[in-house]
């Protein structure tokens, strides 16, 4: 898993509201909310930052044990990348949503 | 609680214009009789004008964004702007007559990720539907447009407004509905304009019809359900404010004019003038109509409907008061349940009493 890619769909609606991430598919409009720690996930899913990499993040801002913002990790990949929402790779992924735009 | 619905209550209670309607033209390339707006060109605002306002938007949380007009394809930048719209990642929802929405429109729609786009369609008779838009071959344009949506795999909801001229065709609205694949929503209220003007009210469908369309179960579901006498009101009810124009939701004109709601035109300020999230927060306007709760309406906290009534308080305040009654929704409430409104006895009880002086001229006694 250290060396998979996960970025965010372009045909998604998101935004902060009071510190968790709203998130709309505009393809079956399925409305999903994300919690802080998946909220940070969700913002470094652009597509050039390995797995490994974020999940050494979540171990150091949410002081966590390794095997549990890995496994965080993995459930919000495999929550998320069903509904098309969250791309993975094994390859580094072009991104095309502006970070900013949704941390407002 | 639906997770949208938390999310409305979150956004309640940290102030958050969570959905906004940007209207970026009153200009049109129909003329439906039953329109409230001025078509021409007063000085809209310009790309950046508007490209800023989103920024402000984004910033202030702003998460639905409805794009419409006017003909939303009127302004040569409309892409432009749409583009810019949801590289701030906001859900694009558009509302258009779909004249000028062909195959190329449709992919450039699909591939911007817009999750939705509403098409008035008034009636499945071209006759019908054309004379109510004075444009001929509109039916067929519009159709066209909702085929080519469709078939790019975007969610295309038909909005038919019910007026005396195609009162009767809902059902062949429906059922184009239907065979398109598509969504149908109906709304039974023509509003008066913008201006004031309610000569256009007498385009709305009568009393009787309106009963028919309430009592229908093709347009309601359950009959019974939907028509049954409303239930006492509990302190939740009177506690409970009117709906989110204001609260969660507001809209801006093509000139920048920010008010609670497209039907609501209470004025608040003017995104040329003062930042959008300014105007949401300091606006004195905005505060007097938050601090408006059901028990606050002098004659709608008395009626037996204040918890089930749709009441508006746009069209309200466009009756004169924003805390008194609206017409269009007494009639709804009665014509759904056949009980009268707290309003329709006042007004029978004033009739009743006659005037309170009766002055004659001496000479003609
Ligand atoms: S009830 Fe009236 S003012 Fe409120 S959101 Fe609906 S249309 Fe707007
Ligand atoms: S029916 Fe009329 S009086 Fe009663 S709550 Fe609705 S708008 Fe107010």
């Amino acid at each position: 898993m250290s060396d998979r890619y996960i970025a965010r769909s372009s045909a998604i609606a998101a935004r902060m509201l009071g510190g968790e991430m709203m998130i709309m598919s505009s393809v079956d409009s399925t409305f999903y909310t994300l919690n802080e720690v998946a909220t940070v996930i969700w913002q470094a899913a652009d597509g050039r930052t390995p797995l490994s990499e974020i999940v050494s993040a979540l171990v150091s801002q949410f002081e966590v044990e390794p095997e549990v913002a890995l496994r965080d990790a993995q459930q919000f990949v495999d929550d998320l990348s069903p509904h098309g929402i969250l791309l993975v790779s094994d390859h580094p992924i072009a991104d095309s949503s502006p970070r900013s735009a949704e941390t407002a | 609680m639906s997770l949208v619905q938390e999310m409305n209550e979150r956004a309640i209670e940290l102030g958050v214009p969570l959905s906004v309607h940007l209207d970026v033209t009153y200009r049109c390339n129909e003329r439906c009789v039953h329109c409230y707006l001025d078509h021409d060109d007063h000085g809209e605002m310009t790309t950046q004008e508007i490209k800023q306002v989103l920024d402000q938007l984004a910033e202030a949380g702003t998460f639905f964004l409805t794009l419409s007009g006017g003909e939303v394809l009127m302004r040569r930048d409309f892409f432009e702007i749409l583009e810019y719209a949801r590289s701030l990642r906001f859900n694009v929802r558009i509302k258009t007559n779909g004249v000028m929405i062909r195959k190329a429109e449709a992919r450039r729609m699909v591939n911007l990720g817009v999750e939705q786009v509403q098409i008035s369609i008034y009636s499945h008779r071209p006759d019908v539907h054309d004379a109510i838009t004075k444009l001929p071959g509109s039916l067929k344009r519009s159709l066209e447009a909702i085929r080519f949506l469709q078939s790019q795999g975007l969610k295309v909801v038909i909005a038919n407004v019910l007026m005396t001229a195609n009162r009767q065709d809902h059902a062949g609205v429906q059922a184009l509905a239907r065979e398109l694949g598509a969504s149908y929503t109906l709304d039974p209220t023509i509003t008066p304009k913008m201006d004031g003007d309610t000569s256009i009210l007498g385009l709305r469908i009568s009393g009787s019809d309106l009963h028919a369309v309430l009592r229908n179960p093709d347009l309601v579901g359950n009959v019974e359900e939907f028509c049954a006498p409303p239930p006492p009101p509990g302190d939740d009810i009177m506690d409970g404010y009117p709906c989110s124009a204001g609260h969660t939701a507001a809209y801006i004109s093509p000139y920048g004019d920010v008010f609670p709601c497209v039907q609501f035109p209470l004025p608040t300020g003017n995104v040329r003038k003062q930042k959008f999230k300014e105007i949401w927060q300091d606006s004195p306007a905005l505060h007097e109509l938050r601090s408006i709760r059901a028990r606050d309406l002098p004659v709608c906290s008395t009626c037996s409907h204040v918890g089930t009534c749709t009441r508006c308080p746009g069209l309200a305040y466009m009756e004169g008061n924003m805390r008194g009654p609206s017409t269009a929704d007494c009639e709804q409430s009665f014509q759904r349940t056949g009980i009268p409104s707290a309003n329709m006895l006042r007004k029978a009880r004033t009739n009743a009493s006659g005037p309170l002086i009766q002055i004659q001229a001496a000479a003609a006694i």
